[in-house]
């Protein structure tokens, strides 16, 4: 690795001397319930909850349909919101299919989307953010409008009319997803490449001549990158409550597929009878969602701490 | 410095206004990018090609999209928002019937989480690292990520199915007594709140660390100020503006939140409409109603950082 390579890793963060002294010109605090310390268990505790929930619904993403006892489609039972039972250990829907299977080949659909979302947002997020920086000034300003436009429509908004305009299909979904969660991540990633844009090995690398992409890709990026995972696991969440929201009111995955969204409304007639058909899918996606944040949570927070 | 501010309100409230106009253009750039599809829409699939080329001249859909986008937008200014292509009532007719319902049902909601979420986010400032804030944080940092239709089912299985206390699902018009009242928005207000109080606790709880972090905050312990009277006459006060722009930035997540709720619950509101007019792909109805929701959201987002602004001096003078 060259030089230019390994010192902009070290950069940003401030040296733990540094640090003390930043924080001594602040006003010292006392040892009393310093957060950092009180807190170490329960940030543990937070992600390993958060890492084995999520981590579950991911393999279950990738190999629950391998495991899924009858095809998501076949009608199984006679019996429609059937409770729990050997042979249907969800119970079956309002067809009666079976619920387990439907469940592992929805959270796929849920989680396949939602990571493919994710991931183009950040990805057009961070890359403009990163490019907008070296660009001339009045195309950064364009740029940053257009961002700002979008952000100001609130993204159900943003799918509602694009799937009025379009009719819903999954590819669409994802459009209006990225469009409404990419803006975010422009933000946080322009500023936060504003900032090292300023700093001498970016002026450097200018000064030797390298080209702008150069730039964006070995001097900004490396320094930014947690950052922006961080926020792209944010950005999942919100993509799979956008999303699951959309099927759920029956504009989203339409059926034969079905994400656990589509499931939940599939499945409402049952709900004032208790059926497990409507309560399974909606756990669901409330697990995967709240796993998702803690992990995502606990590990900002430690960074913070890390930090200080 | 006395006449920054108002200089400073004015250069915000232009800068929305050219958000909502921008907003407008993408809205119906998006709506009318298939400028043929809306009469084909309306008359169906096996309409003659007369019949549709007739439509469109009626509707305005040959004209130029400029000029429709002018229509449309002084349309705002006249009231004239056009014609629902599904029951072929005016859709300012429509939102009018339906616009008092969602605020009702907003500023019930509003009314119940503002302080319920304020003390927690005290409370939790506080007991800073405490047990009552371990477990505060991770119940809001739970609800903040749970979809409304979890609530939403939950709260209609123990208060509908084993309790009976409530109809499930079920809306009803007439409002005779204080009884009725409640039952109808006992549910979806109860839905609403959870996620808000979540959210806008766990901002005030960090706009008030913000400030118990300060110097000041630490002169006053070491003077043996008592922890209440440090929280609620010295950093309180300083932390309104944050807590304010929270209050403001929380409150913008209802207009998400409104649209699951008003359908789960069958509640007629705008929301409600919307999504009806979405799924019958009535376009004038959609992008009157979504112009509404995108302005309410840029109020809520400009109220919010004028709050931060004004109550910050050092952002008031920038």
């Amino acid at each position: 690795m060259s030089e230019t390579h390994a010192m902009p890793h070290r950069r940003p963060g401030l040296s733990p001397h540094q640090a003390s002294r930043r924080r001594m010109s602040q006003g010292s605090r006392l040892p009393i319930a310093t957060p950092a310390r009180r807190n170490k268990p329960r940030l543990k505790l937070t992600r390993w909850i958060g890492l084995s929930v999520f981590g579950a619904w991911v393999l279950i993403a990738i190999f629950g349909p391998l495991f899924s006892p009858y095809p998501m489609g076949a009608f199984v039972s006679d019996e429609i919101y059937g409770g729990m039972s050997a042979a249907h250990w969800l119970g079956t829907d309002y067809m009666g299919r079976d619920m387990l299977s439907r469940i592992l080949t929805g959270a796929r659909y849920t989680v396949g989307l939602a990571v493919v979302a994710a991931l183009l947002s950040s990805l057009v997020g961070a890359g403009f953010g990163m490019l907008t920086v070296l660009l001339p000034r009045w195309l950064e300003e364009g740029i940053r409008r257009i961002f700002d436009t979008l952000i100001s429509i609130p993204s159900k908004m943003m799918a509602l009319v694009m799937v009025s305009a379009f009719g819903t299909s999954i590819p669409l979904l994802i459009i209006a997803a990225v469009l409404s969660y990419a803006p975010g991540a422009f933000r946080i990633s322009h500023s936060l490449a504003t900032n090292l844009a300023t700093l001498e090995y970016v002026q450097v690398a200018r000064t030797r001549g390298e080209g702008r992409f150069y730039i964006a890709a070995v001097e900004i990026m490396p320094n930014m990158i947690q950052s922006v995972l961080t926020d792209m696991g944010m950005r999942f969440v919100f993509i799979v409550l956008l999303l699951s929201g959309m099927s759920f009111l029956g504009l989203g995955v339409q059926p034969p597929a079905a994400d656990l969204g589509s499931l939940v409304r599939e499945n409402i007639g049952g709900l004032s009878q208790g059926a497990l058909a409507v309560i399974a899918p909606a756990l669901a996606i409330g697990t995967l969602t709240i796993g998702a944040n803690l992990l995502i949570d606990s590990l900002s927070n430690s960074r913070g701490s890390q930090k200080e | 410095m006395r006449n920054t501010m108002p200089k400073l309100v004015l250069g915000r409230l232009s800068s929305s206004l050219l958000t909502l106009f921008l907003v407008s253009l993408v809205i119906f750039a998006i709506t009318s990018l298939l400028p043929g599809d809306t009469a084909q829409q309306i008359l169906g699939q096996f309409a003659t090609p007369e019949q549709v080329a007739a439509l469109r001249v009626e509707l305005g859909l040959d004209q130029p999209a400029l000029l429709r986008y002018w229509h449309w937008l002084s349309g705002f200014a006249t009231g004239d928002l056009g014609m629902s292509a599904s029951n072929g009532m005016a859709v300012s007719q429509l939102m009018n019937d339906r616009l008092p319902n969602s605020l009702l049902l907003a500023a019930i909601t509003t009314a119940i989480s503002v302080p319920v979420a304020l003390l927690m986010g005290l409370v939790a400032a506080m007991r800073r690292g405490g047990n009552v804030d371990r477990v505060l944080n991770i119940v809001t940092l739970s609800m903040v990520a749970v979809p409304e239709f979890l609530v939403a089912t939950i709260a209609v299985l123990i208060f509908a199915v084993h309790l009976g206390w409530l109809p499930a699902l079920s809306y009803v018009s007439t409002v005779d007594n204080l009884g009725d009242f409640v039952r109808i928005y006992a549910m979806p207000v109860l839905t609403l709140c959870c996620v808000l109080i979540a959210q806008m606790a766990r901002m005030t709880r960090a706009a008030l660390i913000d400030q118990l972090d300060s110097a000041y905050i630490e002169m006053a312990r070491l003077k043996g100020v008592p922890p209440m009277r440090r929280v609620l006459r010295h950093a309180l006060p300083n932390a309104v503006g944050p807590i304010a722009n929270a209050v403001a930035l929380s409150l913008s997540y209802l207009l998400g939140g409104v649209i699951i709720v008003e359908t789960i619950f069958n509640y007629p509101g705008i929301a409600s409409l919307m999504v009806d007019a979405v799924s019958n792909r009535d376009l004038a109805l959609v992008q009157a109603c979504a112009m509404l929701f995108c302005g309410a959201y840029l109020i809520l987002v400009m109220v919010a950082d004028l709050c931060a602004i004004l109550s910050n001096p050092r952002l008031r003078n920038r």
